[in-house]
């Protein structure tokens, strides 16, 4: 790890703050990424502003027709909660999903969805379930949020204070896990709610997450498994890695589309 | 450099270290706590797995200055009056570890996956798991231990 100043900011205003006084600073959060990705070498920054012990940023709120979870909760919360089980077993059951017991410990719901990782879970939650990001500047949507692998809308002094994820009718989430890693090789979100049908594609693409239409225009027409069985998904701008090529990828989304929509009854 | 102090195995300590020690070095090298080991460098074999404030981490995976005023436990901080944990003693008559070197980290989980759900079974094991380990592939009796050791505990 190369050198960096430490901060410890008590408020989430301190942290803005700290931000702004430093040269090339990082937000430290669960550190499940940052850490690994510090340890490599693969980013050298002159400071880091550690949000991780804010509690302000830690919470499960249901309120109205949807659950308000802060950027802090660690996945464990989430898949523990009682609100998240009640209103939205799926995404309680993704977060319950995310790598091992120690990663749920510390890792982040503000932390997985800022990185942008393209086999991560949470951004294919974000976009499967029209969710909302409050951030310390505005508010961005879901379709909005997550602008290529690794990349999103944030700007540099931008943090996530919090997700709303509106209720869903029908939704689950269908993930097969690379057994080595247990991200996604690919990862299937399939919803019904107040925003219609959507169908979120997590782990394939070359630009991280994204909408499967094809799969929201059949299940408008006939919410069952058979009507996604059918629809075959283009290679072009899937991944090919060590674990599988496009065309596996493509066939793997429409198999866990399937599993997903019979899952989510 | 910069004063870091917490609580580990019940005692008090603090030491001045850089912003970048991770607290699995500030065990292992500035506390002299060998038992917590270090197995890779990719925050997935788990053999560094301690309690921080009661729950299972990876201290490679966390800086010393995050765990700032927390109570840390080890597995040395485990056996009580000279008494092994039920966990430990579980390891020891099923012959759970080949080696050793993934023990530590086994036990700490182990311990931390007793506490989150006393009704275990061997699927249930074998998924919390996940982020732990064995090079020697001792699978079959580190589970056949975790399980006679949460029927103890109950
Ligand atoms: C062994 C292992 C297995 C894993 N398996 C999976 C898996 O199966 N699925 C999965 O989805 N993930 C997986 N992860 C990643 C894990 O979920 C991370 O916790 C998560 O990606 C990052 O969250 P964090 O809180 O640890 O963030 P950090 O590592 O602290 O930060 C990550 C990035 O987000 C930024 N950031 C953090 N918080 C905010 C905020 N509030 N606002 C703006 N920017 C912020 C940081 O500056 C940094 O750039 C795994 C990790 C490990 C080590
Ligand atoms: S040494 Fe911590 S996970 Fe391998
Ligand atoms: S006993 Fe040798 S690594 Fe597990």
């Amino acid at each position: 790890m190369y050198q960096f100043n430490y901060h410890r900011p008590k408020t989430l205003d301190e942290a803005v703050k700290a931000l702004a006084g430093a040269d090339d600073p990082k937000l430290l959060a669960g550190g499940q990424t940052l850490i690994p990705t510090l340890k490599q070498r693969l980013a050298m920054p002159s400071d880091l502003v550690d949000i991780g012990s804010l509690t302000d940023l830690r919470y499960i709120k249901a309120e109205g027709d949807a659950l308000t979870i802060g950027a802090g909760t660690k996945h464990a919360d989430v898949a523990a909660s009682a609100d998240v089980m009640t209103h939205n077993p799926a995404l309680a059951r993704l977060a319950d999903n995310i790598g091992d017991p120690a990663v749920r410990h510390m890792g982040t719901l503000g932390g997985s969805i800022a990185n942008n990782d393209p086999a991560a879970d949470y951004p294919g939650a974000c976009l499967g379930l029209d969710a909302k990001i409050h951030t310390t500047k505005r508010l961005i949507e879901a379709d909005e949020f997550f602008t290529g692998m690794f990349e999103t809308a944030l700007e540099d002094d931008e943090i996530i204070k919090e997700v709303t994820f509106p209720h869903p009718e029908k939704a689950a989430y269908m993930k097969f896990a690379n057994p080595a890693s247990r991200y996604a090789m690919v990862g299937v979100f399939v919803s019904k709610g107040p925003w219609g049908i959507r169908v979120a594609v997590t782990g394939a693409g070359q630009d991280g997450v994204f909408r499967a239409s094809e799969m929201e225009a059949a299940l408008e027409k006939n919410w069952s498994p058979d009507a996604v069985a059918n629809v075959k998904i283009s290679p072009d701008g899937l991944n090919t890695d060590m674990h599988g090529s496009a065309e596996y990828r493509a066939h793997l989304i429409t198999v866990m589309a399937k599993r997903a929509v019979e899952a989510a009854g | 450099m910069s004063v870091v102090a917490m609580t580990v195995n019940g005692k008090s300590v603090s030491a001045d270290v850089e912003p970048r020690t991770l607290l699995v070095t500030y065990i292992r090298d500035t506390l002299g706590l060998t038992g917590t080991h270090i197995g890779c460098d990719t925050s997935q074999c788990g053999a560094c797995v301690v309690h921080v404030d009661g729950k299972a981490v990876k201290s490679c995976t966390m800086l010393a200055a995050q765990a700032e005023g927390a109570e840390v436990t080890t597995v040395e901080g485990l056996a009580q009056d000279g008494e092994l944990h039920p966990v430990q003693k579980a390891f020891r008559e099923h012959h759970g570890l080949q080696c050793g070197y993934c023990t530590p980290g086994m036990i700490m989980t182990a311990v931390d996956l007793i506490r989150r759900k006393p009704d275990l079974d061997e699927e249930t094991v074998r998924e919390q798991l996940e982020g732990n380990i064995c090079r020697c592939t001792g699978y079959h009796n580190i589970v056949k231990a975790i399980l006679a050791a949460s029927n103890e505990m109950r």
